[in-house]
């Protein structure tokens, strides 16, 4: 439904529905750590970030109209076609590989910490630096732009803040991991 | 459970497909954006449905590191859509040809 | 003692260093003394050392001192290390005093000149590199300082830079001894292979362990080895570029282009007799080259008219004697005879860069003439010098040397009547064009006014030169007139003794036969020289075709301005279109091509592209799906 709509709000809607299903999948399989994760930062922080967006280049109805005329069965329908022979194929590689019965049980967020602290220190240093290099990317990208349109400026400096307030978001998780 | 773990790979997959299938399909930046968001999505559920299957940590641990990443990246994607409307006053990547040869 | 060896080549490259690096700030009486005093000292110390060497030999034969430690690769390992044996002693000895001597003769010589800095900045590299050759204890070091010599030589034959032949004599000079220094490091990297060490005594005592005696890997390093040190030495095929390598000052002739440097290859052979002795066909190709070097030299200088060309072929000739002497295996008759001619070549080039000097920098000696009366004592220094050089019996010293090297070319165990024949040929021919040059140059009528008197500073090195041309042949006599050899004594510390023949026929017929040649030369000399006579003999044509062949140097630049030169342009001509560059052209072009084809796909569309990333995908996934 997400990939569907022409309405950009409405493909946000969706999309959360379809991030909390996933969270749900996750308590499922034993998870609960990563599906709280998966609500608060993508349901929570990314999709606030994307209306965010909408709000501020006024993607409206005009846009809605836009997509409709855009959303022809002949641009969609090649893509979707050689997107179908990889669904096929990929499912077919899944049910070709031997079926061991496995018992799922819970992963619980210690297991997760310790291994995320122990051997993949080096990962989260570096995982680190991402996010620091995408909070400077975004700052330094939302900030170019002529002097003259103000406007633009605000929305840059609300962008940044974004941007921070996701790292803000992020690092605290992982801190809490570590106490849990 | 095995039905279990291979139905969330299936779905994964799916979504995984269903996520390509936007971003080969709209137009608008921002719709892409979306749809790769649900990509990672589904590739981080594949890691975790792993991660259970084999109970190991490893696999929530990578989906921590994916979700690091798709913040980064949506960051720095919505900033470059911003920067794109305001310069071009268009979100069509079909009218976004500069890089052309 | 150990600790002063140091000194000995730090000085002059202490003076180099000043020189260079504050050369335009210096007046030029400092200049001179810095120059010319860093080499005095070291002078000094040679002899102190050599006195100390002389009255207890040390342990082992040398005295060594190991500096630092250079590099390390693998299991080779390099040291700054000097060592001084009997062999080095001599040579040290003649670098430094001979060196000292044209200094200071430099220091008169050169004071008009406005790059004096220049010049003693490079004389004095020249004698640290020359030191470091000789003293180094491995091969490693030896190379650098038998570059550096190069490099000195190439910036003193260039010194006058502002004249264009100057500047192609230069490159001249560099050129042709890179193919002997080439040949050398390949000699070097298969002595390496095969016995894993470049330090001098160890390949002296592993090589005899090591190779069969005439082996093909010995014959082999020999042969390179032998290249390397003809290039130096500027034997026949190599010699072309010393008579060229005039065009520098006469005191950088005497030093580099007479005295030493080009003696690099004999002591490189001798040093490693050890080796040599291991390959008796190396042997007699040294011997052979010595022998049509010194004939062909010979002939040459006879027929030149520029007074320095004259005394550039007779050093190859003499040269060649030396290789002679090296090659029948009369390795202490080898080293004597470099001893005596560095001190009768000296002198005579200073001398005639005196003469030159004082007729307005003229050069041909049949402009020259009558300068016995006016400048008396460059006369008899020179003189004295000439006596040496066509070694007149008992009375100089070149007679000393060149007798024993006469005797051993044919008693010795390499020796034969042939080379023999030779050699007596080329002291006939000695005799004949140093009589010329006497004669040409100091009687007859005066040509070219003589316009200034050398300086006191420039006759004083002229004097103490011609008082050891004449005496320094006394330390070694031949063993059936008076049983004196300290030089040989000296020196067979290090050089094994020569191999005799048996049944020899008594020594005192070949010193008369010698000596009665040499007369003959002399003779000969003043009868077609003397008075007007020599005028109406030079005219014949046949003679006068001869001699042209001769001035010319046998045509060896012709010859190889033919053999290689003109293939060569003729090479670069037909490939001025780049046959070879074709190939990467080509490549170029089609690489081109493909960007056109593949520049359609890059029209910007992000969903195109996104497209090929997906058949990508599909593609390798099917093809796992398949296979």
């Amino acid at each position: 439904m997400v990939i569907t709509r022409y309405h950009p709000v409405h493909a946000l809607l969706y999309l959360a529905v379809s991030f909390l299903s996933v969270g749900m999948i996750f308590l499922s399989l034993g998870a609960p750590f990563v599906a709280a994760l998966e609500i608060i930062v993508y349901a929570g922080a990314i999709i606030v970030l994307f209306i965010f967006v909408v709000m501020m280049l006024n993607l409206g109805n005009e846009t809605a109209q836009q997509e409709k005329e855009w959303l022809k069965p002949k641009v969609w329908l090649v893509p979707s076609a050689l997107v179908l022979v990889l669904l096929a194929e990929m499912l077919l590689l899944l049910f070709s590989g031997n079926q061991q019965v496995m018992q799922v049980s819970q992963v619980d967020p210690r297991k997760v910490a310790l291994s995320l602290y122990g051997e993949y220190i080096i990962a989260v240093e570096l995982i680190g630096f991402l996010l620091m290099a995408g909070i400077v990317g975004a700052a330094h990208i939302g900030k170019h732009r002529k002097p003259s349109l103000h406007r633009f400026l605000q929305n840059g400096d609300a962008e940044k803040e974004r941007a921070s307030a996701l790292q803000q978001e992020t690092i605290p998780n992982e801190q809490t991991v570590l106490h849990d | 459970m095995t039905d279990s773990v291979n139905m969330v790979l299936m779905v994964a997959t799916v979504l995984f497909a269903l996520g390509l299938v936007g971003v080969l399909t709209r137009k608008n930046v921002v719709f892409m954006l979306i749809s790769v968001e649900i990509m990672l999505n589904a590739a981080g559920m594949a890691f975790v449905a792993a991660g259970s299957k084999w109970q190991q940590p490893d696999g929530q641990v990578m989906f921590l590191f994916i979700l690091a990443m798709a913040a980064a990246e949506v960051s720095v994607g919505l900033a470059l859509v911003l920067q794109i409307y305001h310069q071009h006053k268009t979100m069509d990547v079909e009218d976004l040809k500069e890089l052309k040869d | 003692m150990n600790s002063l060896l140091p000194y000995i080549p730090a000085l002059p490259l202490f003076g180099f260093v000043i020189l260079s690096l504050f050369g335009r700030r210096l007046s030029k009486p400092v200049t001179a003394w810095l120059g010319a005093g860093t080499v005095c000292i070291a002078a000094l110390i040679t002899i102190t050392v050599a006195l100390a060497f002389l009255q207890t030999t040390p342990p082992g034969g040398a005295y060594s001192q190991l500096l630092w430690s250079w590099f390390t690769v693998g299991n080779l390992s390099v040291d700054i290390s000097l060592r001084v044996d009997a062999l080095t002693l001599v040579f040290i000895f003649i670098i430094t005093f001979v060196g000292a001597l044209i200094h200071i003769y430099s220091a008169f010589f050169m004071w008009h000149d406005r790059d004096m800095a220049r010049f003693f900045a490079s004389m004095n590299l020249f004698v640290c590199s020359m030191l470091l050759l000789v003293m180094a204890d491995n091969l490693v070091l030896m190379y650098l300082g038998w570059e550096g010599v190069g490099l000195c030589s190439y910036l003193l034959i260039g010194f006058w830079y502002e004249v264009p032949s100057n500047s192609r004599a230069a490159n001249k000079a560099f050129l042709i001894t890179r193919i002997g220094d080439t040949a050398l490091l390949i000699g070097l990297f298969l002595l390496f292979k095969e016995l894993g060490t470049l330090n001098m005594n160890a390949i002296l005592q592993e090589a005899p362990r090591h190779f069969t005696t005439g082996g093909s890997n010995i014959v082999l390093i020999t042969v390179l080895l032998l290249v390397g040190g003809m290039g130096k030495s500027a034997q026949i095929p190599l010699q072309t570029w010393l008579p060229d390598a005039m065009a520098g000052p006469s005191p950088v002739s005497a030093l580099i282009h007479a005295a030493t440097m080009v003696t690099a290859g004999v002591y490189l052979i001798a040093r490693m007799h050890g080796l040599f002795q291991l390959s008796p066909v190396t042997m007699a190709i040294v011997a052979i080259v010595g022998a049509i070097t010194l004939l062909v030299a010979g002939c040459s200088a006879l027929a030149q008219t520029d007074i320095k060309r004259i005394l550039a072929y007779s050093t190859i000739s003499q040269i060649g004697y030396m290789f002679l002497a090296l090659g029948v295996g009369a390795w202490s008759a080898a080293v004597f005879h470099f001893f005596t001619h560095a001190f009768f070549k000296a002198l005579l080039f200073l001398a005639a860069g005196v003469v030159i000097e004082a007729l307005h920098h003229e050069h041909n000696i049949f402009m020259m003439g009558g300068l016995r009366k006016r400048m008396p004592e460059v006369f008899i220094t020179f003189l004295a010098g000439a006596a040496a050089l066509s070694a007149l019996p008992l009375v100089s010293a070149g007679f000393f040397s060149k007798d024993a090297i006469l005797w051993y070319s044919w008693s010795s165990a390499g020796g034969s009547a042939l080379l023999w024949f030779m050699a007596l040929v080329g002291a006939f021919i000695t005799a004949l064009y140093s009589t010329r040059l006497m004669l040409v140059v100091f009687w007859g009528d005066m040509k070219t006014p003589v316009h200034q008197q050398p300086d006191r500073g420039m006759v004083i090195p002229l004097v103490i030169l011609a008082f050891f041309s004449i005496t320094a042949g006394f330390i070694e006599w031949p063993h059936n007139m008076i049983h004196l050899s300290l030089f040989s004594d000296h020196v067979q510390q290090v050089l094994p003794g020569t191999v005799m023949k048996e049944n020899l026929p008594p020594e005192w017929l070949f010193q008369a036969i010698a000596a009665v040649v040499t007369l003959l030369g002399v003779y000969l000399g003043i009868t077609l020289y003397y008075g007007k006579s020599g005028v109406r003999w030079q005219q014949s044509p046949p003679l006068a075709a001869t001699r042209e062949f001769f001035f010319s140097g046998w045509k060896f630049d012709q010859l190889y301005n033919f053999i290689f030169v003109k293939p060569f342009l003729f090479l670069t001509r037909i490939n001025k279109s780049d046959v070879i560059d074709r190939m990467y052209n080509g490549i170029a072009q089609a690489s081109l091509r493909l960007n056109g084809w593949f520049s359609v796909s890059q029209n910007g569309s992000l969903r195109l592209y996104i497209v090929g990333v997906l058949a990508g995908i599909l593609f390798i996934i099917t093809l796992q799906l398949l296979l």
